[in-house]
């Protein structure tokens, strides 16, 4: 019997050998697609690629399960030793990690089930449950799932559940971001303005949804700086106030000049003492014995000023520097070149969208803007003639010098008015007042420069006691001015244009909601603060509270005047880029004007909390001597602050390592897209491997059917 | 965000029935207060069939029809694709569990690959796992409401399958989508629905 068994073996082989020539010797057809319109494949061939796995792995439950299986058990096998090779062929128990009996792609259902399930409880509770969310089963599913592994696993262990912030997941977080993180997860869940959001996303889309996100990240990082600087400088400063002359009267013109009854309150430097609260030393200054009562907690005025700003300074910078990389990281993808007709395909549909009209122009700016990518896919062989191309280049030319002497003129405008200002109460307004104008004025100039030259060109804008209380009281008037202008710009840039156009013109068209200049109002509002933190404390209180005004304001303006964009925009990258024009010239500015400040102004002599120092640093720097003299044991404190923070050597060792850093990142980009091009390549040859063998397949049965 | 407390006494075999215990709350990107707040939106549906009362578990689906007309979904050209696509039943029928599975998917936590996988199983009209020629001409027609001729449709087809398939066999499987995906930015803002 053996023998015959052997026969037919090496009978059936050669035949099959034969059949194999044959196919070799014909040449090969590649049409893709062909199993699909092929009707003449047998019954059995098609049995066989309808259980492939690439066919059944969304499919069916068990296959699911099978893939998270091996997903996770090389999950575990990462984590715990270094990889083997080609582990899948070896046949010892103690390297597959499981026994050979069953092999995961044979088993039954619960079998599958309850395998998965043993390798779930060997992650850690925080993988487990990532794990658990991402496995795309039905939820009764991992419902099941998760009551079998809360039965398994050790009872008393709380599983924990890790928060869905990003936080919860990379394993090392510094604590300040985890903080910050857990901060703004809790705001999150707290959910301000979550209907209002749904309302404007699902009537204007994601676009202009993007602004007020935006204007929602802004109101957090400035009551973060608040909350800090409320608990360390102005809490403190209002509970032991300083002798201070007599107060003005107040008239309501100080609401927005900021001056009069103001100026000598809360809200700027000069009511600040220069002097250690609640020091019992301080009432016997002949250096006799302090008084020993009851310990009390002497507050060093100076050095928690300049301490707490620096520290809000360096948080707003983590959180900026944070989210931006965030952003960036989720709009930059390594080698990705072609493919934008597939993604504006699939990715174009905003399904925030839910209002009839909206949904209906949505459906109108899909086909216009995929009839223009054919049209250019098309056309783009064709190149513009040499005189278009200098006509091009002669606009575009034009339009910059116009920009940039406009600007220039702006610029020397206002110098020329703040020199020759007179100090009177109600023209202290004057000066915020023409720079709010030229600011909303500007931007409609350039939108029609823009027009014209069909790019767009942003704004430059013009930035310009005791002298910091006078810095920031010209802060407070630019910040009202800049509210009030952007409430007048709201009422005649949307309501009135759109009453203009409805009953005059009678054009059935509302204006639309200008995105970009929005922002940079957004964004010059928020300088102003940053610039302003040092010189008014409470400037964060007011620049919140007027941004909570702007979000009301501007979405019922939204509303009733405004119609959706007829210009598509893409989310995602403009998040990235008003995270990006946020941070670098406008906090970055703001942040070296403000260490310029600190560290080389001379502050004035009169009031404030740094009256008779040299630099607001140099408060610093006694305390840190003074810390020296009482305790010689931390010696080494002032060491690392004499040699480290600052010398300049520190500063060039860091840019070094920065561009250290850069270099390595674009080189492992560089292999990246390399890798990338070779595992395309790859995938093509293995496309048409499997094409070859499911043509062999069909024509081995096609043989034995008709030898049968 | 609250734990919710067990039921049952520790060793009795419990059944995973409690609305928004601690075991639904870990397996959905929703909170326990959202997850009672879904439940009220599904109730509110049909009032007469969906208790208010869910520790028995019980078996209660609502049909295509009534889940389509809610405000989020109705004016989407994909809804009946959506709600078949979360439906175990094959039918487009959704139970509370698929509900919530539903919103959870299309909420603004969930992760790129989660929603690339039910993306690809949305628009894949045929359900044959891969994304074919008339998928995508089926998808066109949905998103343009049928404004581009013929021609135009066929043309935009064979570049999209030119620019994203990769084994070269002529559709897209979940590999080609999954990568085609990953170079749009925008598709984790524009692949999700508040409620």
């Amino acid at each position: 019997a053996l023998h015959t068994s052997f026969h037919q073996l090496i009978q059936e082989q050669s035949s099959l050998m034969e059949a194999a020539l044959e196919l070799e010797m014909q040449e090969r057809s590649r049409e893709p697609g062909q199993d699909e319109q092929h009707p003449n494949f047998s019954p059995t061939t098609l049995r066989i690629l309808a259980s492939m796995p690439s066919r059944t792995i969304g499919r069916s439950r068990g296959a699911i399960i099978s893939q998270y299986y091996n997903r996770t058990a090389r999950l575990r096998r990462r984590s715990s030793r270094p990889p083997l090779q080609q582990l899948c062929r070896t046949a010892r128990p103690s390297l597959r990690h499981y026994d050979l009996e069953t092999d995961p792609t044979r088993a039954t259902l619960e079998e599958k089930r309850s395998l998965l399930v043993k390798e779930l409880l060997s992650l850690s509770p925080g993988q487990r449950s990532h794990m658990l969310l991402t496995v795309p089963l039905s939820l009764a599913e991992k419902r099941t799932l998760r009551w079998v592994l809360s039965r398994q696993s050790q009872p008393g262990r709380a599983p924990h559940r890790t928060s869905s912030s990003p936080c919860g997941r990379s394993k090392d977080c510094i604590v300040l971001v985890s903080l910050g993180c857990g901060l703004l997860s809790l705001l999150a869940a707290a959910q301000p303005w979550h209907y209002a959001l749904k309302q404007i996303g699902g009537r204007f889309g994601s676009s202009v949804l993007s602004y007020f996100v935006f204007l929602k990240t802004l109101l957090i990082f400035n009551i973060f700086s608040l909350l800090i600087l409320l608990v360390f400088v102005v809490a403190p400063q209002a509970v032991y106030p300083p002798p201070s002359a007599s107060p003005r009267p107040f008239t309501g013109l100080e609401l927005l000049t900021g001056a009069g009854y103001f100026t000598h309150s809360l809200l700027y430097y000069g009511y600040y003492s220069n002097v250690t609260l609640n020091d019992p030393c301080a009432s016997s200054p002949n250096g006799s014995m302090c008084p020993h009562t009851a310990p009390q907690f002497p507050y060093n005025m100076p050095l928690a000023y300049v301490f707490s700003i620096g520290v809000s300074f360096l948080l707003t910078c983590v959180l900026l520097v944070y989210s931006m990389s965030r952003s960036f990281g989720e709009s930059y993808r390594v080698g990705s070149s072609t493919g934008d007709l597939a993604v504006k395909v699939f990715c174009a549909w905003d399904f925030k969208v839910v209002q009839r009209r909206s949904v209906k122009l949505q459906c109108e700016n899909i086909c216009t803007q995929l009839k223009e990518l054919l049209a250019e896919q098309r056309s783009r062989s064709c190149s513009l003639s040499l005189c278009q191309r200098l006509g091009r280049t002669v606009v575009l030319l034009l339009a910059w010098v116009l920009s940039l002497s406009s600007v220039l003129g702006c610029v020397v405008a206002l110098r020329y008015f703040s020199e020759h200002m007179h100090v009177q109460e109600a023209i202290l307004l004057v000066l915020p007042l023409v720079v709010s104008l030229l600011n909303v004025l500007m931007p409609h100039l350039y939108n029609l420069l823009a027009t014209w030259e069909k790019q767009d060109s942003p704004v430059t804008e013009v930035y310009v006691a005791c002298w910091e209380t006078c810095v920031g009281q010209d802060l407070y008037r630019f910040v009202v001015m800049d509210f009030i202008f952007t409430l007048l710009d709201t009422l005649f840039g949307e309501l009135v244009w759109r009453l203009i156009l409805e009953k005059k013109l009678k054009r059935n068209q509302k204006p639309e909601f200008d995105i970009a200049r929005n922002v940079l109002e957004l964004i010059y509002g928020q300088t102003l603060t940053w610039l302003g933190v040092l010189f008014a404390p409470l400037l964060p209180a007011i620049q919140t509270l007027k941004l909570v005004l702007l979000f009301y304001v501007k979405k019922t303006s939204l509303m009733q005047n405004c119609q959706s964009p007829s210009k598509p925009w893409q989310a995602s990258r403009m998040s990235t880029f008003f995270i990006t024009l946020l941070c670098f010239p406008s906090f970055l500015g703001a942040a070296i004007f403000l260490s310029y400040t600190i560290l080389s102004v001379r502050p004035s002599e009169t009031c404030g909390p740094f009256q008779g120092l040299e630099t607001m640093y140099k408060s610093g720097k006694t305390w840190v001597q003074l810390l020296e003299k009482s305790n010689p044991n931390i010696t080494w404190f002032a060491w690392v602050h004499q040699y480290l923070v600052e010398n300049t050597f520190l500063l060039f060792f860091m840019s070094g390592v920065l561009l250290a850093v850069i270099y390595f990142n674009i080189q492992v980009v560089r292999g990246q897209r390399r890798i990338i091009r070779l595992l395309k390549e790859q995938i093509a040859n293995e496309g048409e491997d499997k094409i070859f063998l499911i043509q062999k397949l069909h024509s081995v049965y096609e043989q034995r059917e008709r030898r049968a | 965000m609250t734990r919710v407390q067990c039921h049952c006494a520790l060793g009795k075999k419990e059944k995973p029935t409690a609305l928004a215990g601690r075991k639904t709350e870990d397996c959905t990107f929703f909170t326990r207060k959202e997850i009672l707040r879904l439940h009220g939106r599904y109730h509110e549906m049909a009032p007469n069939v969906v208790p208010m009362d869910y520790t028995k578990d019980p078996d209660v689906k609502l049909p295509m029809q009534l889940i389509i007309n809610m405000p989020e979904l109705k004016e989407n050209p994909f809804k009946e694709r959506i709600v078949e696509s979360f439906s175990e039943d094959g039918e487009g029928s959704l139970s509370f569990n698929d509900f919530v599975d539903m919103f959870s998917v299309l909420s603004e936590m969930a992760p790129r690959e989660l929603k690339a996988i039910y993306a690809f199983k949305i628009y894949d009209f045929n359900t044959d796992n891969f994304i074919c020629k008339s998928d995508l001409e089926q998808t066109l027609n949905k998103l343009t409401r049928e404004e581009l001729t013929a021609e135009e449709i066929t043309l935009v087809c064979e570049k999209v399958i030119e620019e994203a398939d990769m084994d070269g066999d002529g559709k897209l499987g979940f590999a080609d989508f999954e990568n085609m995906i990953s170079k749009a930015p925008d598709f984790l803002s524009t692949f999700h629905i508040r409620i």
